[in-house]
């Protein structure tokens, strides 16, 4: 993971909802549209907060009158140029589906933070992982993506906000921080990146009033003849490919590693733990944990599929990365699966006496 | 004005006019050349032009956004020849929201249609005005959804028949007309709230005096500017144009009465 941007150096213990809402102001962010949804309030609260009282920070933040509103005010706003951010939770991210597709559509940067609790419905305000299918497998209605960035600690929540900005402008596309209540709630030490060191990019395509200089510009998703409609359609297409090259993960102990775990977020942060344990009892296992779940990083999963007995996927869910880890694998290798959901959290026990069951039964199988 | 002159009407097409005629009237630059696509007879063209030549002449198309809905003005950014947002159905005021946040000094409309402004985006609605944005909402009600068809718009009036009340509004079942002007009166964020028409010269002119003043108004941000085109939708009301003129008259205006509702003080 690449993170050129200078650390202010001054350690900090936050939230993660808090780190995230310190790195926008950090990012300089024009505007923040948002509704309060549990667990990640307190990223309106800090914003409402902290904004008024450093004077020297112009940046609009607005309680909407919901995450529809919301997520319309950051098209809005996007749309004009202006660099924006939204955040929610679960249910509020699925009413922000349609204001998502349009702006996809319309190609517009932007950055909107999920803090996934679990459901469906209304469900629980505890973490889970529920949202994948949702985050990185459309959302909205037609063919378009979110870069999904899923962050494992504070640190991260922090980080992702710049490396989220710069992955939107330069593909003028909605970013995506997938994290959870876990994240969002806990606290941890967290250095947070300098002010000022993301530079704004210039929007020559945003409607800021037409001068007399230019055409005027329109930001709209409605392309009724269906050749243009398709022609856009593969316009982005041939974007997402390209976004394919920004692939982003993290491998621990793979080197040597004959069984390897495979987790994203906080289910990643468990595993560590479950590597060290099975360590210690002479079991060779890595971890995998893709950084983008959109893109996804297939290819490297493929290659370390040629050197592993089996993959066991760990998610706060009934299963849903676990698809992308076999369509990665091809069938050369077993992928298995555990995961618990509705705010449960596996512990790194749980991994390892699930890991070693299918260790026996597959060697069973093998003799 | 130096530009030689040509009469345009058929019999004495491309017949220069004297040179010492001076051009007072013409087709405002803020519009593009592309050609309406509206039905004969429909409102939407004339508060079209009407909000263009407004802008042309207080000299802010460089200075002014609009936000298109979802409905028969869907493509209103393809006339309006002034940097256009269009919006999810019902979002425009919010889109508008976000426009004129980040960019406070700028000029922002929204154009919305009954459906759109007073059904899916209600809370929108309600909500920009309770703000006071400072934008002005240009809401044409026709009291139908004309794009999709001639269905029952919330504006609808009791015993109008559409495509999905085909036996006559009952208020019984679906509720009443929303006079939504009126409810947005109470709010204090609300600072010009009025009511015109487009089908006589007299309601043109007063329409373009109502929208200049709420040009006026959003520079000097005292909330939103809220006006309200009663309009007609020929073809969605089954009508010729000058039927519809009839039924605005004897129909419309006594559940929509016109003039100003909300002035400012002073």
């Amino acid at each position: 993971m690449e993170n050129k941007e200078k650390k202010s150096g001054e350690a900090r213990l936050m939230k993660g909802n808090e780190a995230l809402a310190e790195a926008a102001i950090r990012a300089d962010i024009d505007a923040y549209f948002g509704y309060p949804i549990t667990p990640q309030s307190e990223v309106i609260e800090y914003l409402t907060r902290e904004v008024p009282i450093r004077k020297e920070i112009k940046t609009v933040v607005l309680q909407a009158e919901s995450e529809v509103a919301s997520i319309n005010m950051v098209y809005g706003a996007a749309g004009a140029g202006a660099r924006v951010m939204t955040s929610s939770s679960s249910p509020g991210i699925s009413l922000m589906q349609e204001g998502l597709s349009y702006i996809a559509s319309a190609q517009l940067p932007c950055l909107v933070a999920n803090v996934v609790r679990g459901g469906p419905g209304l469900g629980t305000i505890q973490p889970s992982q529920g949202d994948y299918f949702q985050a990185t497998k459309g959302g909205g209605h037609g063919d378009y993506h979110l870069i999904v960035l899923a962050p494992a600690s504070v640190q991260e929540m922090a980080d992702f906000v710049f490396d989220g900005f710069k992955l939107a402008e330069k593909y003028r596309n909605p970013v995506m921080i997938l994290s959870d209540g876990a994240l969002g709630q806990m606290m941890e030490k967290v250095i947070l990146p300098e002010e000022g060191s993301l530079p704004k990019t210039s929007a020559p395509w945003a409607t800021t009033g037409k001068t007399k200089n230019r055409e005027h510009n329109v930001i709209t998703s409605l392309f009724i003849q269906p050749e243009e409609m398709e022609q856009v359609n593969l316009r982005l297409q041939e974007k997402y490919e390209a976004i394919q090259s920004e692939v982003r993960y993290e491998e621990i102990q793979t080197e040597d590693a004959e069984i390897l775990l495979v987790a994203f977020g906080l289910s990643s942060r468990i595993c560590q733990k479950t590597v060290d344990l099975a360590r210690e009892k002479g079991i060779k296992v890595g971890l995998f944990r893709p950084i983008t779940v959109y893109p996804y990083p297939y290819a490297r999963l493929k290659e370390l599929s040629n050197q592993v007995e089996f993959m066991l996927t760990v998610e706060m869910n009934a299963g849903q990365m676990v698809e992308d880890v076999r369509l990665a694998v091809e069938g050369k290798v077993p992928v298995h699966f555990i995961g618990r959901m509705g705010g449960m959290i596996l512990s790194p026990e749980d991994i390892l006496h699930k890991l070693e069951s299918v260790h026996e039964s597959q060697n069973t199988v093998n003799v | 004005m130096n530009e030689k002159l040509y009469l345009e009407d058929e019999e004495n097409l491309g017949t220069q006019v004297d040179e010492n005629y001076e051009q007072v009237y013409c087709r405002p630059d803020t519009l593009t050349d592309i050609p309406f696509h509206y039905c004969p007879g429909c409102g939407h063209s004339v508060v079209h032009r009407v909000l263009m030549e407004v802008i042309a002449e207080l000299g802010i198309q460089e200075e002014t956004i609009g936000i298109a809905p979802v409905g028969c003005s869907v493509f209103a950014y393809n006339y309006m020849n002034i940097d256009m947002q269009e919006a999810a159905h019902g979002r425009a005021s919010a889109v508008a929201t976000g426009v004129k946040r980040v960019l406070p000094d700028k000029y922002v409309f929204s154009y919305q249609g009954d459906g759109d402004l007073a059904a899916i985006g209600t809370a929108e609605t309600i909500h920009t005005v309770n703000r006071g944005e400072n934008i002005l909402m240009l809401f044409i009600n026709n009291g139908i959804y004309g794009m999709t068809g001639g269905q029952m718009a919330p504006t609808s009036l009791i015993g109008q028949v559409t495509s999905t009340s085909p036996y006559g509004r009952d208020a019984a079942q679906v509720g009443s007309p929303i006079k939504i002007a009126d409810m947005l009166c109470l709010l204090p964020g609300a600072y010009y709230v009025t009511r015109q028409i487009v089908h006589n010269p007299g309601g043109v002119r007063k329409l373009k005096k109502a929208l200049i003043k709420a040009f006026e108004y959003q520079k000097q941000k005292k909330g939103t500017c809220f006006v309200e085109v009663v309009s007609n939708c020929p073809s969605g009301w089954k009508m010729t144009p000058v039927e519809t003129i009839k039924y605005i008259e004897e129909q419309m205006l006594p559940m929509y009465p016109l003039g100003d509702l909300k002035v400012p003080k002073n």
